[in-house]
């Protein structure tokens, strides 16, 4: 049997080079996500942006952005047959889970390196707040992507993927939102950052991070049965 | 279940029921401060709590056809969470209906427990296009299962993460520092708890019966002209209790 690191290095490395070949995903989640900016920006009509409704605005972006990477995460896998091989190598099967995961959070990483300083530029005043805002970014992040590959490879065999994965993911990401606006909004204010009830939010974010990662981990292998 | 203990179960709850609604409007006393309106608790909380308990315990059904890979947990997975969906429905039309008979308006969003539970309540409708969207039947179950146990999950969460966010003005009737309900007001509750938890379960039974004689029929006219009928029950989608 393949260690599973070696596994998971090959899974990583293999999605991350087509991603860098065929560049699928990425530059459409990041122009989705400045064009999301300029809806926003008329439809709330205002320039700036502070407080909870920046923290608003920032996340149902990256949350949408997010949906158009995790509706693809799997497809090539389903189309190509990468299914059917890896059901026929001799590794752990949760390491295609965790590979995918992986890979979703280097995407969504690199996006919000891209969007989150054009989010500030377009709409903050001050970007004092974005250095705390790492660890919020990375605590949702880490929770979109359990879930993501988890509904994602639940959703590709069924007859209707691209409807299923926002239909699925949105309700269950509804606690990581909470926590991840309430979180943010502080940061955001107007007057400077203030860390008003931040620790609580990010110990939620983790609890809920930490169970759909043991979630997704345990029921992974039921999916990719045959 | 035979249609005896069906009946059994069917008369009994209708009689708990009775008695349970007799002492609400009969026996109990008025609240000092919400009056009347606050009868409308006898049943909206019993829904509210037998509907989650139903999705949870369809988590755990749909957790032990995952370890056993019998088809029968899917099936009372499916039953499980498929009545609580209808029971949920019932809680949201009555806590709509207390909301605006109290605050005056028919949704509150400072409300956490209103609004977990329409999360909730939203997350298990997707039950159902996800389940029909998937054609084999074996993967089906297991799909199911899985998004069972992951709703699950989520339903504790969901309420922390909420209730969190929000003041909290939902009464809070059990854990109040003033010692809570007066004892008649508990009694009559836990009736209407065990008559409304009763209905659940006939309603289950119910829907278990109905599918075994589906079941049947077509195992039945297979048999009779497995020609014509061989291939028919592939367009069914709900799970029912067929083998093959």
């Amino acid at each position: 049997m393949t260690p599973s690191r070696t596994a998971f290095a090959a899974i990583l490395g293999k999605d991350l080079r087509t991603e860098l070949r065929t560049m699928r995903s990425l530059p459409a989640m990041v122009l989705f996500a400045i064009t999301t900016f300029i809806i926003f920006r008329y439809g709330l009509d205002r320039t700036t942006l502070s407080g909870s409704l920046a923290g608003g605005v920032l996340w149902t972006t990256i949350l949408f952005a997010a949906i158009l990477g995790i509706n693809r995460i799997f497809v090539s896998e389903q189309e190509e047959g990468g299914f059917d091989a890896f059901r026929l190598a001799p590794v752990d099967r949760t390491v295609l889970f965790t590979a995918k995961a992986a890979a979703l959070f280097i995407y969504l990483s690199v996006l919000e390196l891209i969007v989150v300083p054009i989010f500030a530029i377009f709409f903050l005043d001050s970007a004092s707040g974005l250095l705390p805002l790492i660890v919020v970014l990375a605590g949702a992040n880490l929770g979109i992507c359990a879930l993501g590959t988890l509904i994602s490879s639940m959703a590709v065999n069924s007859r209707a993927r691209d409807l299923l994965v926002p239909l699925l993911l949105l309700p269950l990401v509804v606690p990581l939102m909470i926590a991840a606006t309430s979180a943010t909004a502080p940061l955001l204010e107007a007057a400077g950052p203030s860390y008003d009830k931040f620790g609580t939010w990010l110990l939620v974010m983790g609890l809920y991070d930490g169970i759909f990662c043991l979630v997704g981990y345990a029921v992974f292998d039921f999916l990719l049965e045959d | 279940m035979s249609s005896n203990r069906l009946k059994a179960l069917s008369i009994a709850t209708v009689a708990i029921l009775v008695v349970g609604f007799a002492l609400v409007f009969f026996w109990t006393p008025m609240d000092a401060d919400q009056g009347f309106k606050q009868k409308i608790f006898y049943l909206h909380v019993p829904l509210a709590i037998v509907a989650l308990l139903g999705f949870m315990a369809g988590g755990v059904e749909g957790f032990r056809h995952l370890r056993s890979g019998d088809k029968r947990h899917d099936l009372n997975s499916y039953v499980f969470i498929h009545l609580s969906v209808v029971f949920g429905v019932a809680v949201l039309v009555t806590g709509a209906i207390w909301a605006k008979a109290s605050w005056g308006y028919w949704w509150v969003w400072e409300e956490p427990t209103l609004v977990s539970f329409l999360i909730v309540f939203l997350l298990y409708c997707t039950y159902y296009p996800f389940r029909y969207a998937i054609e084999d039947r074996d993967q089906q179950a297991r799909y199911a299962s899985v998004f069972a146990i992951t709703a699950g999950a989520f339903v504790p969460l969901n309420f922390m993460a909420v209730r969190m966010a929000e003041s909290v003005i939902h009464p809070r009737v059990f854990a109040t520092s003033e010692g809570g309900l007066p004892d008649s007001m508990l009694f009559t509750f836990l009736i209407c708890f065990v008559g409304i938890g009763l209905l659940w379960l006939l309603l289950v039974k119910v829907e278990m019966a109905g599918k075994q004689a589906s079941g049947q029929v077509s195992r039945l006219r297979r048999a009779l002209d497995p020609e014509a009928h061989g291939r028919t029950v592939g367009g069914r989608i709900a799970p029912n209790m067929e083998t093959p």
